[in-house]
């Protein structure tokens, strides 16, 4: 069973095409990149993977149910519940503290754990700086804290905005390496970027232009 | 850890961590309390100290008889007088009236009790001195122009207490008094001294009492006594006591206007606080709704937020809403003001009621943020 479905999927702003007549299907463990230029479409069909926004037109089924007509309340459920979003300006919450941070996403979930927080933040490399506010972190750790608090309530899907869009290359690697080591363990990981580079992490390429699908390959075919 | 210490370590760390915006709201929820708790202290005491102020004015009740013939019996008014509360009854002045005569002109003579008169009547200002001894006088200020006399004087008096008896009482003038009344028409001396001359005691034609209670509480002790002591009918002074009600009510009326207020005043203060809290922090509210809050989560974060402001305003507000109570009492009254616990407990409600009906509206606003549009990527 895939663990993604989008049929036939459009959305409009108004007279804007956002995206027009997307399928496209991931598997289970799969690491697919969605690239594309500024106003292609990906942020768009994020929001749409990511219940925060609904299609005007198609079908969603994330984890064999069809979200495509769900209301905001059983949206934000399956966001809790199957989702880890990882997004390029981090949005951490700037009064809480890094363990706090990935606590949080618990809280919404269901039980606090600060030991299995701690355990998420060494998995980032950020045991050292669990006690510090976001705004004591680097680019890259905040980043890392990011991914930390995604992954916390073990999601079904990762889905991932430009995740390194706004560090440096050290980092960049950084964060590439814990996305390798998540994938490794069987994680299914979308991510959104602009960047060749990022994309060629992945399994698999989806391009969009005008939101429009234009392409769907394998990174082994890309190189090739 | 539980849920509801990590709710409490979110609210917290969302007031602690943003002090400067909250500080605004948390000072007007303490100013708001402090008006509150202040002017709650000073309208529930105000019967009070206003009750004291205005017997300054006079006698606010006066016993009569029920007779036809207008004396009463000084037993029959001692028992209504006991009848009074011992701690609100300020004086009680009985009051013989008889005729005597100067240089074949009649005047009016009252015998009284000069030491009940000082309380009762504190306007009564004197030229000279109080009557000290059974045969010495005030006269009213009209007399002493019309007759040339004046403290120090000793004057002839002629007195006809039974039919066909007739002797004259030479009496010092100890003082004239003036109260822009009917008193500066009259001659005033002891009680005693009167009862000596007349040769008769134990009767007065009214008795003037002055008591620190005013509207419905007057009324009912009137009553009391007029069904509890036949031989008295208990009357309000209608000029002292309805004005003391009116001025009583009028102030109760200006202190409930300024509090509700005040209290609105800080309605909008917190509200609009927490509107631009809001708004400021839509991008927080949009990642928490992101990673799994539902609207229930982020109203229970902003109210917890609203109702911990409130417990921190009605705290400080307590202690300087007391200090503002005493400082409003001594200046105005020159008297401490009571608290009563009630009023905390009333403080801490308005304090609770006000700031949570103030984060409705933002908090509203918070429910409808929507992920997708604050989380755009730039």
């Amino acid at each position: 069973m895939n663990i993604l479905e989008l049929n036939g999927v459009s959305m409009t702003y108004g007279s804007v095409k956002a995206l027009q007549h997307i399928s496209l299907t991931v598997r289970p463990g799969e690491w697919v990149s969605i690239m594309g230029a500024s106003g292609s479409g990906k942020t768009t069909m994020m929001n749409i993977v990511g219940c925060m926004n609904k299609a005007t037109h198609g079908s969603v089924i994330l984890d064999g149910e069809n979200i495509s007509r769900l209301n905001a309340r059983d949206l934000t459920t399956i966001r809790r519940d199957k989702i880890g979003l990882i997004f390029q300006q981090f949005h951490l919450i700037s009064y809480l503290t890094a363990v706090e941070n990935v606590m949080i996403a618990q809280y919404y979930h269901s039980m606090v754990d600060e030991k299995e927080a701690t355990q998420a933040l060494e998995r980032v490399g950020l045991t050292s700086r669990a006690k510090h506010l976001p705004c004591q972190l680097s680019g890259g750790e905040q980043q890392r804290l990011c991914i930390a608090r995604a992954l916390i309530n073990y999601p079904k899907l990762i889905l991932a905005d430009e995740p390194t869009g706004n560090l440096d290359e050290t980092n960049q690697n950084t964060v590439m390496d814990i996305f390798h080591q998540l994938h490794k363990e069987g994680s299914t990981i979308i991510v959104v970027t602009h960047s060749p580079e990022v994309a060629a992490h992945g399994q698999r390429v989806v391009s969009l232009e005008f939101g429009r699908l234009v392409g769907d390959a394998s990174t082994q075919q890309i190189r090739a | 850890m539980v849920r509801h210490a990590m709710f409490f370590r979110i609210v917290v760390s969302s007031l602690i961590r943003r002090r400067s915006r909250m500080l605004v709201a948390l000072l007007a929820v303490v100013i708001g309390a402090t008006v509150f708790l202040g002017m709650g202290a000073v309208y529930y005491d105000i019967p009070r100290q206003m009750g004291r102020e205005f017997r300054s004015y006079g006698a606010n009740l006066i016993f009569v008889s029920s007779g036809s013939n207008s004396i009463l019996n000084l037993d029959d008014a001692k028992q209504a007088i006991e009848m009074l509360p011992a701690d609100k009854l300020v004086g009680a002045s009985p009051f013989r009236y008889e005729t005597i005569y100067y240089n074949m002109q009649g005047l009016t003579v009252a015998g009284t009790d000069f030491s009940a008169v000082k309380k009762t009547s504190p306007y009564w200002q004197i030229q000279g001195e109080w009557p000290q001894k059974d045969d010495e006088i005030l006269i009213g200020t009209d007399i002493a122009e019309h007759t040339r006399q004046y403290a120090g004087s000793f004057i002839t008096v002629e007195i006809l207490p039974t039919k066909g008896s007739k002797f004259a009482k030479e009496l010092k003038i100890s003082g004239v008094v003036r109260t822009g009344g009917a008193e500066d028409g009259f001659v005033f001396m002891s009680m005693a001294g009167l009862e000596a001359l007349m040769g008769t005691s134990g009767t007065a034609n009214v008795v003037e009492i002055s008591i620190a209670a005013a509207g419905e509480e007057i009324s009912r002790l009137a009553e009391t006594i007029q069904a509890e002591v036949p031989g008295i009918i208990p009357r309000l002074v209608k000029r002292i006591a309805d004005s003391e009600t009116t001025v009583l009510s009028k102030l109760q009326v200006l202190v409930c206007l300024v509090t509700g207020v005040v209290l609105f005043l800080t309605m909008i203060c917190v509200g609009t606080t927490m509107m631009t809290v809001v708004m400021e922090r839509s991008r927080e509210i949009g990642l928490k709704k992101a990673i799994g809050a539902g609207n229930r989560a982020i109203i229970a974060e902003f109210m917890g937020e609203g109702i911990t402001l409130a417990l921190g305003g009605w705290l400080l507000g307590t202690g300087s809403g007391y200090f503002f109570a005493q400082v409003v009492s001594m200046s105005v009254f020159s008297r401490g003001v009571a608290l009563p616990f009630f009023l905390v407990l009333l403080t801490l409600g308005a304090s609770l009621a006000v700031t949570v009906s103030a984060s409705l509206i933002p908090v509203a606003m918070a429910t409808d943020v929507e992920p997708a549009a604050v989380l755009r990527g730039e």
